[in-house]
C-alpha cells in the first residue's frame, strides 16, 4: 500500500497553483484530507462477454462536467440492488465517494446492448465490465494528467474526481484533464485493478440508496411516470390464446363511459384510449362485454396434465452420457422416482405497464422490460420500422423474476401510440390479465433412477426430464411479443425459444461414474418463458430428494452421504457451513430438518441449505419454521445485497413449493387473482438465516436464482423426516401428505 | 360530473370525477400521489393502502363518493414539512426492508395503523396485521424486523 502523507485541506488549497481548480474543489474537499490510495494488482484474466459488444471505456462510463461519473449499464434494476452494486464497483476503482457515481441503466442508443437482464449474470457481465472500464479510465486519466502536469504517474494521486501531485502543489479535475472529451480507449488486459484486500466498498454491506426513495413514495416506477397531455389505455385481451375477434359493438361506449378518446382495432387486437385511468378500466369492461370471439383450443384436464405432456413430447435427446448406465443397472436393485412441478406464475405484485409516444418520426417507449434492445428488434419487425427509429428507456417496475409481461405492455403501448401520435400513451394491465397472460414457468417431469455400489456409493444415475421451452423472450421474431399474434396479419412465433434451460442442473454435481441425461421437449398448451432458475428448480428438487432416499438406503447421514460424492472444496465448505448452522437445533417429534445442495448451472454459485418443518399428522398441515442457507458466490460485491436476495429467494421458493400452481379446466385458466392463486403470506413466513462465504479471489457470480432450486427438496426432505411421508409432486400440500 | 372536496394529507383537495372513481385513481391519476401502488384493484394485495382516519384501508375499491370528510393520509403525508421521515419509514430504511419496493407503501401504512392501536406488538400480532399485504420479493422477515425497530423507536 502506498502511504500518503496526510495533509490538511487548508494547506492543500494554499499549495495549489490553479485558482480555477481550487474553486471547483471547494465543495468536495473542504475539511477532508487526502485519502490513502490502495495499491493495484495486474489483472490479466478473461474480460466479460459484455466488453466484446462495447469495447471502449466511454461505452461504460462518462466523466461529467461536475466531476461526477456516470456509469452506463445495459442491465436493468429489478429490485435486486444492481444499481448499488455497479456504483460500488465503479467508485472502488476510481477511488470516489459513492454519491459521486451515478448509474444510468438500459436505454437504447445510450447504454451498451447487454441483451437481457437475467440468468444471474448481471454481476459477472455488467458489473465486471464496469470494473475493468473504470480501471482503464483511471490509468488513462493518470496518463493524461501526467503529461499535463509534467509529473510522473508514480507521483500522482487520483481520488474523488481529481488528480493531484503527491506534493500537493498541482492538481486537475477529471473534466480539466479531458477538456470535454470522453475516454474512447479500448478496455484490454492487462489492466491494473485495485488490490481486493484494500477494497472500501466492494465486499461490504452498502445500504441501497433507492430504499429511501421508496419509503417517500418517490421510487420512480414505470406506473408513476407523468407527461403533459398523457392519456390512459387498456387492451381487451381475447378470451383464449387462439380466440379471434368476430364482432365488436362500440356504439354505446361513449354514452356509458366518459372520457373515451379512441378505440383501436387491429385484427383481434383491441385497445381503448381514455383521458383517465379508471375510465380505461370501464371502457375495457364495456368492450369485453360487447364483443364476440371464436373459442380457443381446449386445454387438457388438469389431472391429466403430466400424461398429456408425455404424449406430446418429442423423442428424447441425450444431453449427457458417461460410462454405461444400462450396464451398471444390470442385476442391481435401483431406486426410481418420478417428480413433477406444475406451471407456476411470475405473479409480479405490479401488473405490467407500458408507455409510448410517436412523434411522427421516432417511437419513444418506456418499459420495465428486461431486454430493451431485443424488445426493439421485435417491435421493429412488428411495425416494419427501422430499429433506430425506436427509442426504448428502461424504467423499473415491480419485481418480475424472469420474462414476464413487461414487453407485452410496451408492445400494446407501441401499437396504440402509433394510432394516437404526439401523445404519451400509458397502458396498464389488470391483475387478471397479468395472471392469465403471463408466460408461465413450464410444468416439468423428472424421472430418476440410481443405484449404489457395494460400498454404498452412487454407481449409476439416469435422468429423464420432460420440459417445455424456458425462454421465449423478445427477439427479431415479432411473434415473441403478445399483441403481434393478434394483428390483422398475425405474427406466429417461429422458434421454440430456449429449450436447454429445461435440463439446467439435471445432471448431478456429484461424482458418479455412470451418468445419462435425456431431455424430452414438449410444446405445451400454455404460454411459457423464463422463470427464476428455469429448469433447475424441478431438477434439483428431484436430485436432492433422491439423494436423501439414497442416503437412507445406504444407512448414512444425508449430509455425510453428499460429502462422500463431492471433491470440490467450495461445495464441501457450504455443506459444512449449513451443518454448523443447524447443529444446535432441538427437533421435536413432529418436526424434521431437511437439507439440499446445488452448484448453480454446475459452474456458478454454491448453496447448501436446510429447512425445518413441523407436520400435523392429523391435518397434514405443514408449518415451515426456519430455513438456512450457506452460499458461496465467489467474490462478494454487496454483502447485504446478496443476503437480501437469498432471504427473499428462499421465501419465494417456499411459496412455490407449498402453495403455487396454475389451475385450469378444459375451457380456461381459472387462477385469475391472488385468491385463486395464493402465495405465501405473513402468517406462513419462516425465519431465514443466511451465511455467505466470501471468496474475493474467485470470480463474482450472480445470486438471484441461486436460492430457488434447493428449497423444495430441503422442505420435502424435512417433511419426510417429520412424518415419514415423501411427496414427489409440487406443490406440497396437506392433502398430499395425508393421501397419495 | 360531481366535485369532491377531500381532506388529503392535511389539506383540502378539489377533484372533479365520477362518483365511482376509486380513491386510488383519484390519488394517483388526479393528485399525482405516487406512493399507493396499483397491485390488483381487488383489495387482495394491500399495495394501495392509505390511512382513513388513522386506519389502514385499501384504496383501490373505495369509491371517492364514500370518502366524505374522512382524513386520508398517504405515505407522502408521513414526511414532515422539513423532509424528515416518520419513525416507521426510517425503520424500513434502516432494516433495508425492500427489494423492488412495490409493496412498501402498504407495509409502511399498515404498520402505522397497527402501531396506532398497539404500540408494542409481538411477532404474531405483526404477522396478523400484515396478512393482507402481499410481498412477492420475499422481504417479509426484514419487514417484520422493521416493524419491531419502529415500535421500539416510537
Amino acid at each position: 500500500m502506498t502511504e500518503i502523507p496526510l495533509q490538511s485541506r487548508r494547506k492543500f488549497i494554499k499549495n495549489m497553483g490553479y485558482i480555477s481548480v481550487g474553486f471547483s474543489l471547494l465543495g468536495a474537499c473542504i475539511g477532508s484530507e487526502d485519502p490513502t490510495i490502495a495499491s493495484r494488482a495486474t489483472y490479466d484474466g478473461k474480460l466479460p462477454g459484455s466488453i466484446g459488444r462495447a469495447k471502449t471505456v466511454n461505452a461504460w462510463l462518462e466523466i461529467l462536467e461536475d466531476g461526477n461519473i456516470r456509469v452506463l449499464s445495459g442491465k436493468v434494476e429489478l429490485g435486486q440492488g444492481l444499481r448499488t452494486a455497479i456504483q460500488q464497483v465503479a467508485a472502488e476503482e476510481l477511488d470516489m465517494d459513492l454519491d459521486k457515481v451515478q448509474v444510468h441503466l438500459a436505454e437504447t442508443g445510450l447504454t451498451p446492448n447487454e441483451g437481457y437482464t437475467g440468468a444471474s449474470a448481471s454481476i459477472q457481465n455488467s458489473a465486471m465490465s464496469v470494473r475493468y472500464a473504470a480501471a482503464t479510465a483511471r490509468q488513462e486519466l493518470l496518463g493524461l494528467a501526467s503529461k499535463k502536469l509534467n509529473t510522473p504517474i508514480d507521483d500522482l494521486l487520483l481520488f474523488n474526481g481529481i488528480v493531484k501531485s503527491k506534493l500537493g502543489n498541482k492538481s486537475l479535475t477529471f473534466a480539466e484533464i479531458l477538456e470535454g472529451e470522453q475516454i474512447d480507449k479500448e478496455v484490454i488486459v492487462p489492466v491494473p485493478i485495485k488490490n481486493k484486500a484494500e477494497h472500501r466498498y466492494v465486499g461490504k454491506s452498502i445500504a441501497r440508496t433507492d430504499i429511501e426513495g421508496m419509503v417517500r413514495g418517490q421510487a420512480g416506477y414505470i406506473q408513476n411516470l407523468r407527461f403533459p397531455g398523457m392519456v390512459h389505455a387498456r387492451v381487451v385481451r381475447p378470451p383464449g390464446y387462439e380466440s379471434k375477434l368476430l364482432t365488436l359493438d362500440e356504439t354505446g361506449l361513449k354514452a356509458e363511459v366518459p372520457g373515451v378518446l379512441k378505440t383501436v382495432v387491429k385484427g383481434s387486437f383491441v385497445g381503448v384510449i381514455t383521458e383517465r385511468e379508471h375510465q380505461a378500466i370501464k371502457a375495457e369492461q364495456y368492450l369485453r362485454n360487447h364483443s364476440e370471439w371464436t373459442t380457443s383450443a381446449p386445454f387438457p384436464q388438469i389431472e391429466n396434465l403430466f400424461t398429456h405432456i408425455k404424449e406430446i413430447a418429442n423423442d428424447p435427446e441425450t444431453v449427457r452420457n458417461e460410462g454405461n448406465v444400462e450396464a451398471a443397472f444390470k442385476g442391481v436393485e435401483t431406486i426410481k422416482a418420478r417428480y413433477t412441478k406444475p406451471y407456476i406464475k411470475h405473479a409480479s405484485l405490479g401488473p405490467a405497464c407500458g408507455w409510448a409516444m410517436f412523434d411522427g418520426e421516432v417511437l419513444h417507449i418506456w418499459s420495465h422490460s428486461q431486454g430493451i434492445y431485443p424488445l426493439r428488434e421485435a417491435l421493429a419487425t412488428m411495425l416494419s420500422m427501422e430499429a433506430e427509429k425506436i427509442h426504448i428507456i428502461a424504467v423499473p417496475g415491480a419485481g418480475c423474476f424472469g420474462h414476464s409481461t413487461a414487453d407485452d405492455a410496451a408492445t400494446d403501448a407501441a401499437l396504440l401510440a402509433m394510432e394516437y401520435p404526439n401523445t404519451h400513451v400509458r397502458v396498464q394491465w389488470s391483475r387478471q390479465d397479468e395472471h392469465l397472460w403471463d408466460p408461465y414457468g413450464p410444468a416439468m417431469i423428472a424421472e430418476l433412477e440410481a443405484s449404489l455400489d457395494e460400498n454404498n456409493r452412487i454407481n449409476s444415475w439416469k435422468a429423464d426430464v420432460w420440459t417445455d421451452s424456458h425462454s421465449q423472450r423478445p427477439n427479431k421474431d415479432a411473434g415473441t411479443v403478445l399483441a403481434a399474434r393478434y394483428l390483422e396479419t398475425p405474427f406466429t412465433m417461429k422458434s421454440r425459444g430456449y429449450l436447454g434451460g429445461g435440463h439446467r442442473n439435471a445432471d448431478p454435481y456429484y461424482n458418479i461414474p455412470n451418468m445419462k441425461l435425456n431431455a424430452h421437449y414438449y410444446n405445451g398448451p400454455f404460454r411459457v418463458s423464463s422463470l427464476r432458475s428455469l429448469g433447475s428448480f424441478t431438477n434439483i428438487f428431484a436430485i436432492e430428494s433422491l439423494m436423501d432416499s439414497l442416503a437412507e438406503k445406504a444407512g448414512q447421514d444425508p449430509l455425510d452421504f453428499r460429502l462422500k460424492h463431492l471433491e470440490d472444496e467450495r461445495a464441501i465448505a457450504v455443506i459444512q457451513k449449513v451443518k454448523e448452522l443447524t447443529a444446535s437445533q432441538n427437533i421435536a417429534d413432529n418436526q424434521g430438518v431437511g437439507y439440499a445442495f446445488m452448484r448453480y448451472k454446475n459452474t456458478d454459485a454454491y448453496i447448501a441449505m436446510a429447512a425445518k418443518v413441523a407436520v400435523d399428522k392429523v391435518t397434514g398441515n405443514i408449518e415451515l419454521i426456519k430455513m438456512w442457507a450457506a452460499v458461496d458466490v465467489g467474490e462478494v460485491i454487496n454483502m447485504d445485497g446478496i443476503t437480501n436476495q437469498i432471504e427473499g429467494g428462499l421465501i419465494q421458493a417456499a411459496s412455490w413449493t407449498l402453495k403455487e400452481q396454475l389451475t385450469f379446466n378444459t375451457n380456461e385458466i381459472t387462477s385469475t387473482d391472488w385468491i385463486k392463486y395464493p402465495i405465501l403470506r405473513f402468517s406462513e413466513i419462516p425465519e431465514v438465516e443466511v451465511a455467505i462465504i466470501n471468496r474475493p479471489e474467485e470470480d463474482a457470480k450472480g445470486v438471484g436464482e441461486v436460492p430457488m432450486p434447493p428449497t423444495p427438496a430441503a422442505i420435502a426432505n424435512a417433511i419426510y423426516k417429520a412424518c415419514g411421508k415423501r411427496v414427489y409432486d409440487l406443490p406440497i400440500t396437506p392433502e398430499k401428505i395425508l393421501n397419495g | 360530473m360531481p366535485t369532491y372536496h377531500l381532506n388529503i394529507n392535511g389539506s383540502q383537495k378539489k377533484v372533479e370525477t365520477e362518483a365511482d372513481t376509486p380513491l386510488l385513481h383519484v390519488l394517483s391519476d388526479y393528485l399525482e400521489l405516487n406512493a399507493p401502488t396499483y397491485g390488483c384493484g381487488l383489495s387482495q394485495c394491500g399495495s394501495c393502502t392509505v390511512l382513513v382516519n388513522g386506519t389502514a384501508t385499501t384504496s383501490c375499491m373505495l369509491p371517492v363518493s364514500s370518502i366524505g370528510k374522512s382524513e386520508i393520509t398517504t405515505l407522502e403525508g408521513l414526511v414532515s414539512d422539513n423532509g424528515k421521515l416518520h419513525a416507521v419509514q426510517r425503520a424500513f430504511v434502516k432494516e433495508q426492508a425492500a427489494q423492488c419496493g412495490y409493496c412498501l407503501n402498504g407495509m409502511v401504512m399498515t404498520t402505522i395503523s397497527l402501531l396506532n392501536k398497539n404500540p408494542s406488538p409481538d411477532d404474531v400480532e405483526i404477522r396478523n396485521a400484515l396478512e393482507g399485504n402481499i410481498c412477492r420479493c420475499g422481504s417479509h422477515t426484514r419487514i417484520i424486523r422493521a416493524v419491531k425497530t419502529a415500535a421500539k423507536s416510537l
